[in-house]
């Protein structure tokens, strides 16, 4: 399953970069504390609809208390892939619960499905783990600092009232020099607390992604559904695009080459009739010739740009930045030729967004930066322009639908206002060791 | 005058021989692939090569990188490529030394018998002939950036042609106007544009080019 894009405004908000950010967190880790009660409840809910099962009773009330379960685990979901950008894949959607009208064959069906649901028993397991594990977890920093206020913020003020069995952590405060080093200690526990708050998270998340995720089989079919769907897709673009090349070869060079035998032999007839109308004819003929070579030529270009198929991306973009009325600051790190159909897809890709740029940004200049970085295919297309670009537009559409078939991503980070930076993806690993990096502008 | 030529497609090497010797050039060689036209440049020292880029081995810049690496060694060694599409890096390439006699066109040019044989000449005497079709999109391109949009839709023409190599006669020749007249708009262009006058022709061409691709 390939990660779900996070949205990069969301990604930068990560936690623990400041005194703000470590509140925060702690009162995450409040809210993961109290939401363990909700968590057990719903267990405990599930829990006795089983139990209830064989009465009947359990029939009606197993459904909505897995739904409520489902409901409390996807928050969990949620505020994993939020605060710690943590990405859990959500299990099956549960088994449609019963209509009113239903008999009880119907509830019998519906029992009998949710009972062999993966993902329910993922959910209950975790509704046993989260109270004890993640529950205490989240409990940690903030216990540290609840106690670190007894120290620092209650201790001098009721110590002398205490008298003798008045310890904090492991000082008797029963002299003001005592009190000063238990505040001294309480605001260590504050600043221990709100330093562990942001790693407790992420432990946290890390920690619900184990119970929470997907199976594995779910994964594989959700994987093979996508696979099977992009295959799809690009079987319908590979036919479009052969009817394409048909038609226009069909329309247009085809037919001008039929049009070019004729005029010729109309213009042989005529060599000896009427010399000057056959050398009008054969005029005709050599413009006909060009206008043919130049439907080919444009042909060819559309299929594989020549340039891409000598030079690869690297050299095939700068081309593109010539052509382009926009100043296209170009930087290629490279290692040598990457495998055709990659640097195929990826110079559509470039091209579509610099042409996206070139219309609707309004920016005078674009940055184009080429990598091969992780095993992957990096381009990034970054203009100073007004922003605000529509992800869903036809063209941003067709750029994804180039990179799917590579398990390519497009992420794109256009707040209005601008800047506007795109960044594409495609997995791949580089046909050739030799290194050639360089930067131009053009 | 001396040509070497380069070009894998039986035919079309046929063709251009005949072309040329018809046109009084010794053909002293005619190639069909990358490595021999290399050692064929260096050795025989020819006035002018007419290089297709695509060659074989690599069936990719084969010609285009001979040629290149030929005038490393002969700088200004007159070379006209020639090229199924032609391509704005490449033109580029082939001007970044500011050498001049340079060429590069389409092979559709071909047909035009005596516009091609003239840019042969042109290129050997070290001039700069630049296709048609580079010009068209350099001053597209300048067009969209408002470069010459200060320019009247005559002075564009001449510079068009200007930038394909023409001399002040054959600008006027072609558009139907005296020389004074192409001379008159030349100097407009000129200092419209900001571009120091030159009596030298490709100076002229690689003027308005750098000029373009700006």
């Amino acid at each position: 399953m390939t990660e779900p894009q996070v949205d990069m405004a969301q990604a930068d908000r990560r936690p623990g970069s400041s005194l703000k950010g470590a509140l925060a967190d702690l009162g995450r880790c409040q809210l993961l504390s109290l939401a363990a009660l909700a968590v057990s409840g719903a267990g405990t809910l599930v829990v006795g609809a089983l139990l209830l099962l064989p009465v009947g009773i359990g029939l009606l009330l197993l459904p909505p208390a897995a739904a409520a379960l489902r409901r409390i685990s996807d928050r969990y979901r949620d505020w994993a892939a939020r605060w710690t950008a943590t990405a859990i894949s959500p299990p099956q959607p549960l088994p449609p619960r019963p209509t009113p009208h239903e008999n009880t064959t119907g509830r019998h069906r519906q029992a009998r499905a949710l009972l062999g649901d993966n993902g329910f028993w993922h959910d209950l397991r975790w509704a046993w783990a989260e109270p004890w594990t993640g529950a205490l977890l989240a409990a940690v920093p903030l216990a540290l600092v609840e106690y670190g206020l007894f120290g620092a913020a209650v201790q001098p003020f009721v110590w002398r009232h205490l008298g003798d069995g008045n310890w904090y952590a492991f000082i008797p405060v029963d002299s003001t020099p005592a009190m000063l080093t238990a505040l001294l200690l309480g605001l260590g526990f504050i600043a221990a607390g709100l330093k562990l708050a942001p790693a407790t998270l992420r432990l946290h998340a890390r920690w619900s992604r184990r119970l929470l995720a997907a199976p594995h089989t779910t994964e594989l079919v959700r994987r093979i559904e996508h696979l099977a769907g992009s295959r799809a897709d690009i079987l319908d673009v590979q036919a479009a695009e052969l009817r394409r090349i048909e038609r226009d070869l069909h329309d247009g060079a085809q037919a001008r080459l039929v049009a070019l035998g004729m005029t010729l032999d109309e213009a042989t007839r005529l060599l000896d009739r009427d010399p000057p109308a056959a050398r009008a004819l054969l005029h005709e003929v050599r413009a006909t010739s060009q206008r043919a070579l130049q439907d080919l030529r444009e042909l060819v270009h559309g299929v594989l740009p020549p340039i891409l198929a000598d030079r690869g991306i690297g050299d095939a973009v700068r081309s593109l930045a010539l052509d382009s009325h926009l100043d296209v600051h170009i930087e290629t790190a490279l290692p040598g030729r990457l495998p055709a159909p990659v640097e195929s897809a990826g110079y559509f890709a470039v091209a579509e967004l610099l042409a996206n740029a070139a219309k609707h940004s309004g920016a005078p200049e674009v940055h184009i930066r080429l990598s091969h970085t992780d095993g992957a295919l990096r381009a990034t297309v970054t203009d100073a322009g007004r922003g605000g670009a529509d992800p869903d537009g036809s063209g941003l559409q067709g750029v994804r639908r180039r990179l799917d078939p590579f398990d390519g991503t497009l992420v794109l980070h256009s707040p209005p206002g601008g800047p506007t930076t795109a960044t594409l993806e495609i997995p791949c690993a580089s046909s050739s060791p030799k290194t050639s990096s360089s930067s131009g502008t053009d | 005058m001396r040509v070497v030529l380069a070009e894998d497609l039986f035919l079309l090497r046929d063709g251009l021989t005949r072309t040329l010797q018809e046109h009084g050039f010794e053909v002293i060689a005619a190639v069909d692939n990358g490595p021999a036209l290399l050692k064929t440049l260096l050795e025989e020292q020819p006035d002018v090569a007419v290089v297709d880029i695509r060659l074989p081995p690599t069936f990719t810049d084969e010609g285009l990188q001979a040629a290149l690496e030929a005038r490393r060694s002969r700088p200004a060694l007159p070379v006209l490529v020639l090229s199924q599409y032609v391509d704005q890096l490449y033109a580029h390439e082939l001007l970044a030394g500011g050498q001049g006699a340079i060429g590069y066109l389409l092979k559709d040019r071909i047909t035009h018998t005596t516009q091609f044989v003239d840019a042969v000449r042109t290129v050997a005497a070290g001039g700069t002939v630049m296709d048609p079709q580079v010009i068209a999109r350099l001053l597209a391109r300048s067009d969209a950036r408002g470069t010459t949009a200060q320019l009247t839709p005559r002075e564009l023409d001449v510079l068009a042609l200007m930038a394909e190599g023409r001399s002040n006669a054959a600008v006027a020749q072609t558009l139907f106007i005296s020389e004074s007249a192409v001379a008159k708009h030349t100097a407009a262009i000129f200092t419209k544009l900001r571009i120091e006058p030159s009596a030298d022709d490709n100076r002229r061409v690689l003027a308005v080019l750098a000029y373009l691709k700006r």
